[in-house]
């Protein structure tokens, strides 16, 4: 599936500068995916892993993740099926991972009156977001980003385009 | 998206970024691709992490001259994971054909103008988050993670959003016992550590008259303000430092490569280098920096000076400023980390080195070390460190129940003196 295809989940609010840390705890940056994302959140949001169902919407205020570089603090909420983050503003190295790993983030300054366990449909092509009983404008993405969005990030995308070339 | 400035005028960072996407000019908000002319990597975020993503990609590295590699998060290996780490990334270096490849040399950041790769103008990436460091030298230097960094590796591009520019600019010259780092802790605390996309540029008398090592720690920390990079226009000083490592610049780039006078910047903020104290970051974060005195008797366990910001060769010197003739108080252990080979030596030739060594300072191999919770040094549950490091986030430097508190190399030497934080300016003639 598209990670352009239409979203419909519920919506976890998260406040600002939520950190790399918290995302991916340092202390389980060696085990599995599995081992790492099961602690993803749980300074902040004790059970998130466990509640999070696939499809739901990461809703934050500014600078979502700051910190470090890595990139598992994009792979744990992937492999926990968060299907997009929208926030007033993102960690700019957190917002190229999560692109160049085929993850949605889209930038939107009315977040206000949504909270955590609304449904929320977001369509990130068309940058418009539904929740908290009204329709919201995000930043829309370039069209090379949703590309890279569509072929599953940043390496399929090179991969479809060699393929292209080779062709 | 409102154009930027007057009409044809352009920051720095908006020069680099349209000549490197083929432009003549680039608007801020709008999303180009640019030639990528320079790639920092290194051991942790390097060929182990994607060496196999560019063999599944079955393309070679697009130039393997413009890539530099350098090993200094895993040195020296510690245990059988870091050395086979250290080996896979020598091999990557020699099958690849990547002959800047730097191995336990110093700190990547500090091994790249070293061994004089940076020019005025140059758009460049590093796998690291402290990658700005590189602006100091006139350059467009931006980190990325993994993924970005296969893509480059790939293709030789980027694509980049043309980021908006706050200057930042400081008059006055700088009192005994203070330095850049006092200067950027102080930034922290005034511009906070949200200034996400923004490059902040460092301007004014106090900064040109810097040396290339400390304009190295303004533009290192940009990192730390939340800052895209940071960058200084190449001047005078800039080209003698690179012409004296060997490398080739005209003087032409001085004027190619400056922000024009009516370029227009988001926010212009002034600071006076005279009136400034010593500044110190209490735990756990850098913004949360104050002068000295409001620390004074905060008692500590150990004091460290190391990593790319903090242990250059000037670094070294400013501590043995404060140490020469005096010793490292019973109770308290001083580790110093040089942040390369290079600056090791230096210290050695010019006095420096025995002057640590006669305070009883201990002397730690070079490489990220204790600042990214590597190698020794790491702090027990309760201990209090002062540190010449960047960062002083919760559990960094070991036990989450462990404090660090980050300042210049003259205040981490005074501390080591007095055991715990004191003024620097009583220990310096």
């Amino acid at each position: 599936m598209s990670a352009l295809a239409p979203v419909a989940g519920r919506a976890w609010v998260f406040g600002d500068q939520i950190d790399t840390d918290v995302l991916a705890p340092g202390a389980y940056m060696l085990e599995p995916i599995e081992v790492l994302a099961s602690h993803c959140l749980e300074a902040i949001e004790p059970g998130f892993a466990t509640s999070v169902q696939v499809g739901d919407v990461i809703v934050a205020g500014r600078s979502f993740g700051i910190g470090s570089s890595r990139e598992q603090a994009v792979l744990a909420l992937r492999h926990l099926g968060i299907r997009a983050i929208v926030a007033h503003s993102f960690a700019r190295i957190f917002y190229r991972n999560s692109l160049a790993l085929g993850l949605p983030v889209l930038i939107c300054d009315d977040l206000e009156g949504v909270e955590t366990g609304q449904p929320i449909r977001l369509d990130v092509a068309a940058a418009s977001l539904d929740a908290g009983g009204r329709t919201r404008a995000c930043e829309p993405l370039p069209d090379f980003l949703l590309d890279m969005l569509d072929a599953g990030g940043l390496i399929e995308q090179l991969s479809r385009q060699l393929a292209a070339e080779r062709a | 998206m409102k154009p930027s400035g007057t009409a044809g005028a352009a920051t720095l960072a908006q020069k680099i970024i349209a000549r490197a996407a083929g432009r003549e000019t680039v608007a801020v908000g709008e999303h180009v691709t640019c030639e990528v002319d320079l790639v920092l990597s290194h051991d942790s975020s390097g060929p182990r992490r994607y060496a196999q993503r560019l063999e599944a990609l079955g393309v070679p590295v697009w130039d393997p001259d413009k890539v530099v590699l350098v090993t200094d998060h895993f040195v020296p290996a510690t245990d059988a994971r870091s050395a086979n780490v250290l080996a896979m990334t020598r091999r990557w270096a020699k099958d690849n054909g990547v002959n800047n490849f730097y191995d336990m040399q110093g700190i990547c950041h500090v091994v790249l103008p070293e061994k004089g790769h940076l020019r005025p103008g140059m758009l460049a990436v590093g796998g690291d988050s402290h990658s700005p460091t590189g602006g100091a030298y006139g350059a467009f230097m931006v980190g990325i993670g993994a993924t970005d960094m296969t893509g480059v590796l790939a293709t030789g591009r980027i694509w980049l959003r043309v980021p908006r520019t706050i200057r930042v600019e400081w008059t006055g010259a700088l009192g005994p016992a203070m330095s850049a780092k006092d200067m950027i802790l102080h930034l922290c605390a005034k511009l906070g550590m949200g200034n996400d996309y923004r490059v902040i540029e460092f301007a004014g008398e106090t900064v040109t008259g810097l040396p290339m090592s400390e304009r190295m720690v303004l533009t290192n920390m940009s990192a730390e303000l939340g800052a895209k990079t940071g960058i200084i226009a190449a001047d005078a000083t800039t080209l003698a430092d690179i012409r004296a490592r060997g490398g080739d610049v005209a003087d032409a780039v001085i004027d190619q490569y400056r922000s024009d006078d009516n370029a227009e910047f988001e926010a212009e903020h002034r600071f006076d280098a005279a009136d400034l104290p010593p500044q110190v970051a209490a735990p756990h974060s850098p913004d949360n920096t104050r002068p000295v005195d409001e620390h004074l008797g905060v008692a500590v366990d150990q004091a460290y000076i190391g990593a790319c910001t903090g242990a250059k060769h000037t670094d070294l010197q400013m501590a043995a400023a404060v140490l020469k003739g005096r010793k490292v108080r019973s109770g308290t252990r001083l580790m110093i980390a040089p942040a390369s080979l290079e600056a090791t030596r230096l210290a050695a030739a010019d006095g420096t080195l025995e002057i640590l060594t006669e305070a009883g300072a201990i002397l730690l191999p070079t490489g990220c070390g204790a600042c990214a919770g590597m190698g020794a040094g790491a702090l027990a549950a309760g201990e209090t460190c002062i540190s010449s490091t960047s960062r002083n986030f919760r559990g960094r430097m070991g036990d989450p129940g462990s404090s660090v508190y980050l300042a210049s190399p003259f205040t981490v030497a005074a501390a080591a003196v007095a055991g715990e934080i004191v003024d620097p300016r009583e220990f310096v003639a």
